[in-house]
């Protein structure tokens, strides 16, 4: 019902999270979207995650490129400055705005149009340098706006709304973050709420390139029978390797588990995962035995989600140009400007 | 070869020219060869013509020593050093009648590769270096100071002049400086003993360089960006730019390191491709960082898209466009003024961006500082438009300025007291008539100013609307914010002929030096032409009022399609009839013989007929 504008009525018996806010202020606008989209739920996710996570709102910064992934961030965190880029680019814009201020949190959504198509350059190089951002791809498949083509993510053999068969490969942009060097690499499902809400937790605490990979049906393009993007075809066949449970530093680690069943992995900021094995073999902080793994599944027609991989010491684009603490955008006058004794001596060195 | 031909004869007033192989490590040589004039109060102007090669092709290095300070290339050679065998005869073609041809004599030459009307100067620098060196590479590399060497006898360069300039190259490095200085004096001892007065080429200590400093414009832009407070630069290597984003790093390395934590006050990416350079600019400007990246004509194409996104959802951006020859690849170590027009007008819909157009080094650090404060003040793209002429060639320069009372100009952006307070705030709201609304900064307040930005058209407060009136409302708004750029950006400057005329010219950028040199030609023969140096777009009622006063005008470019007088006619409406291309467009930098041939004819006729129509080079 995007025609309703939505009431900003606060109940006064909402939640509220440590730092005062209720989940609605972390809500942006209605969506315009199809009803049932799998983007409205990550939207949701994105949502949830932060409330949980205490995040002031106006502290994150979300771009996007162009596409009904990008936007989405105009349907959630209404407080905080959004950047609806151009096609493809979100990642440079990101990064350059990263680079500005490294004081906020950077949110990056985009589709599989966006990142594995005509933005798999910009997708690649954020990855491998580092930049301290949550990636988010809602992968369809397939590109909603103009009204079904099939993207670069489409599976081989695939077919169609209108029945037209996809021929390429595709492209496995998890399995491709991995290899470019992303610090944070997780998979789920837009229907997997219980999954994907503390994955966006831990990619947002997360000190570098963190990338999940949300697979998101598009209800009107590609959700029919053929489909390997559908709601059945993805619930079918969903291969969840772990669950994780999301512990900032303040709050102590909670219920035990059976030993073995659990890994453990502190990141920089002191916050925890805590990672619910599903399948015992699967060692998340293992990128070779990572990427063999998801290999062999996705060559049995499985998608392997979950938390696949990540790196606990893992530092960023600000760590490797070795920058100052103070956000870059807030240094002044004194601290940038040489001054003209200064010029004195560098003309006196040019004649 | 015979003795009996003309002799050039010229003091502090000649053309020597290098023709060396790239790579053989010619260049730091002659580059003090150069500076040897300086240091004897001469002006000179050098210029590197380079090929698109790393090593083995040929390249060249003009040496214009020039007392009356004429930056401009000259054109023709007095003397040829000719140091590359591939290029043999088309170096010795060169020479002008009566002039030198200096050679490495090891191996004799049949009399057929010389000309009868040159001189003749024969160093056996091969057999010299091989007699002296043992090291290979040392053989090699020594042949050019060596060849500086004889030259500083030859041409009567105080002795002492040069072995100063090693010791400041090489200060410190004593494995450098012995065997240099030793090559140095050995060129000089044999020419003293073989090549006394062989030549009419003389340099005489002069007082004409001042305080005037030595730098490439590249440099300078970089140097400008430090001071002008960039803190974040993304770029792709390109030619003739790259030298920008590398002098950034060297000077930030050196002025802009926290000396208590050692940690950088600024961020520089050499990014994958020019679609990101400006993409993480747009990012940075947009988040309130000075950010800036330098390129050349095919970086600008590949950008468009993101140029436009910044025009329209108005985010400040600094573009250094360091333009060669083009369309496509181009001459990339060629020239050219010929991105005017793809700059001014980029990216698809209707869009008009500031250009700034520097004449020398000074005026790329002035217009690098200033660039970054009109586009926060203005919040859009504001292109630097230098050329390989002015950026990779070290030119004689006013000293750079700095007045430390200058606050950088952050425009209109709204604070979280202000935003506290309960002013009305839309991101695109024209509160003061100016056409540039207030920003803000993400991050800056909890629940107020935040705001989406978008390419998509949008309303005053940034809602995303498709509704005409609102659209409309927009451009115009655009439109208004142009009209203020022209009372913030450099004004043109008028030069007046001694005598009274309705002639003109206009030119601009690194035509400037050889423009003024025409000037005084044309002075001299009497054809009087008004000057008028463009600075800026857009073009300010000085560039309209200069049109009216002039029934001819002039415009000079280094361009085939007379890019800037199509602007004059676009925005000012000027009579194409009266503007009259001069173009200069081979991938050389314009001369003042150019052009003095292609105006003379035409002013001195202008009294008694009407000026011909159409293309004039």
């Amino acid at each position: 019902m995007t025609y309703l504008a939505k009431p900003k009525l606060h109940h006064p018996t909402l939640p509220r999270n440590t730092i005062g806010y209720t989940r609605r202020d972390y809500e942006g606008k209605i969506s315009t979207l199809c009803a049932g989209c799998g983007h409205d739920s990550i939207s949701a996710a994105i949502i949830q995650a932060c409330w949980e996570l205490d995040v002031e709102p106006h502290r994150v910064a979300k771009l996007s490129g162009i596409g009904c992934s990008s936007k989405t961030p105009d349907y959630f965190l209404g407080n905080s400055h959004g950047f609806n880029s151009v096609h493809g680019r979100m990642p440079s814009v990101l990064t350059g705005a990263n680079l500005a201020n490294r004081d906020l949190i950077y949110l990056g959504v985009s589709g599989d149009g966006d990142s594995a198509s005509i933005g798999i350059g910009q997708f690649a190089h954020a990855m491998r340098r580092g930049v301290n951002m949550t990636y988010i791809v809602e992968n369809n498949g397939v590109y909603g706006l103009t009204k079904g083509q099939f993207s670069a993510t489409a599976d081989q053999g695939s077919k169609s709304k209108r029945g037209a068969v996809n021929t390429d490969s595709p492209i496995d942009m998890v399995s491709l973050a991995l290899q470019l060097g992303a610090t944070l690499v997780g998979r789920s499902f837009s229907g997997d709420k219980d999954q994907l809400v503390p994955m966006i937790k831990a990619a947002l605490a997360h000190p570098g390139a963190a990338f999940i990979d949300v697979i998101s049906p598009c209800v009107a393009f590609n959700n029919h029978a053929g489909s390997t993007r559908s709601y059945e075809y993805v619930r079918e066949h969903n291969e969840a390797v772990n669950r994780i449970d999301f512990m900032p530093r303040h709050e102590p680690i909670g219920a035990q588990y059976e030993p073995g069943s659990t890994i453990d992995i502190a990141q920089h900021d002191g916050s925890m995962l805590r990672l619910r094995k599903l399948h015992a073999e699967y060692d998340p902080s293992n990128l070779i035995a990572a990427m063999n793994y998801i290999q062999e599944h996705q060559a049995r027609g499985e998608i392997v989600t979950g938390l696949l991989y990540v790196d606990p010491a893992a530092d960023d684009l600000h760590g490797h140009l070795n920058t100052v603490e103070s956000p870059l955008n807030s240094l002044d006058e004194a601290q940038l400007c040489p001054g003209n004794t200064m010029l004195e001596r560098i003309n006196q060195s040019l004649r | 070869m015979s003795n009996a031909t003309r002799r050039i004869e010229a003091v502090n007033d000649f053309v020597v020219k290098f023709a060396n192989v790239n790579g053989s490590g010619s260049a730091s040589a002659n580059e003090m060869f150069a500076k040897s004039f300086l240091r004897m109060g001469i002006p000179v102007s050098p210029r590197n013509i380079f090929p698109s090669n790393i090593q083995g092709l040929p390249t060249w290095y003009e040496v214009r020593v020039t007392e009356k300070g004429h930056l401009g290339r000259r054109g023709g050679v007095d003397m040829m050093v000719a140091m590359n065998p591939q290029t043999w005869d088309k170096d010795i073609a060169e020479i002008e009648p009566g002039g030198y041809l200096v050679y490495d004599s090891t191996k004799p030459m049949p009399p057929s590769r010389f000309r009868p009307d040159i001189h003749v100067i024969g160093v056996p620098l091969t057999e010299m270096c091989n007699a002296a060196y043992s090291d290979p590479r040392e053989r090699q590399l020594l042949k050019n100071i060596m060849y500086v060497g004889a030259l500083a006898h030859i041409l009567g360069i105080d002795p002492e002049v040069i072995p100063q300039l090693l010791g400041e190259q090489y200060k410190g490095k004593d494995k450098l400086m012995t065997p240099n200085l030793d090559a140095l004096r050995k060129g000089m001892h044999f020419a003293s003993e073989h090549l006394d007065d062989i030549c009419g080429l003389k340099v005489r200590r002069a007082a004409n360089v001042g305080n005037r400093i030595f730098i490439d414009g590249n440099s300078a832009a970089a140097l400008g960006a430090v001071y002008g407070g960039a803190t974040v630069c993304a770029w792709y290597p390109i030619t003739p730019s790259s030298s920008v984003a590398e002098a950034f790093q060297k000077y930030c390395s050196k002025y802009r390191t926290d000396s208590d934590t050692g940690r950088n006050r600024y961020a520089i990416v050499q990014a994958e491709d020019e679609l990101a350079s400006v993409g993480m600019v747009v990012g940075a400007g947009w988040n309130g960082a000075r950010a800036f990246t330098a390129t050349s004509g095919p970086g600008i194409s590949l950008m468009s898209e993101f140029i436009g996104l910044a025009y329209f959802a108005e985010i400040p951006v600094t573009i250094i466009d360091v333009q060669r020859g083009g369309p496509s690849t181009g001459m990339p170590t060629r020239t050219q003024q010929s991105d005017i027009l793809a700059c001014a007008y980029a990216s698809h819909g209707d869009t008009k961006h500031v250009l700034l157009l520097p004449e020398d080094p000074a005026e790329c650090f002035e217009f690098t500082a200033q660039a970054l404060d009109l586009a926060d003040r203005l919040q859009t793209p504001v292109f630097l438009m230098t050329d390989l002429d002015i950026g990779m060639n070290q030119r004689l320069s006013r000293p750079f300025e700095w007045d430390d009372s200058r606050k950088f100009d952050r425009g209109k952006v709204m604070s979280a007291e202000q935003l506290e307070s309960g002013v009305d705030f839309g991101r695109y709201l024209d509160v003061d008539g100016d056409g540039v609304a207030y920003r803000t900064y993400p991050g800056t307040h909890p629940t107020r100013g935040s705001f989406f930005t978008r390419g998509t058209t949008k309303d005053r407060y940034a809602r995303y609307s498709e509704a005409g009136p609102d659209y409309v409302d927009n451009m115009e708004r655009l439109l208004r914010k142009f009209e203020t750029a022209k009372t913030l950006v450099p004004k043109a400057i008028e030069r007046k002929a001694p005598g009274k005329t309705r002639v003109g010219a206009i030119y601009y950028g690194s035509t400037s030096p050889a423009m003024a040199e025409a000037s005084e030609v044309l002075d001299a023969q009497t054809a009087h032409v008004d000057t008028l140096r463009i600075r800026a777009f857009p073009f300010g009622p000085e560039v309209e009022q200069f049109l009216e006063e002039h029934d001819t005008v002039f415009v000079v470019e280094q361009n085939r399609d007379a890019q800037l007088r199509t602007m004059l006619m676009t925005e000012l409406d000027a009579e194409s009839s009266k503007l009259v291309p001069v173009l200069h467009y081979d991938g050389t930098p314009i001369t003042a013989r150019f052009i003095v041939k292609e105006i003379a004819a035409r002013v001195t006729g202008a009294n008694v007929e009407s000026i011909q129509r159409g293309k004039a080079a």
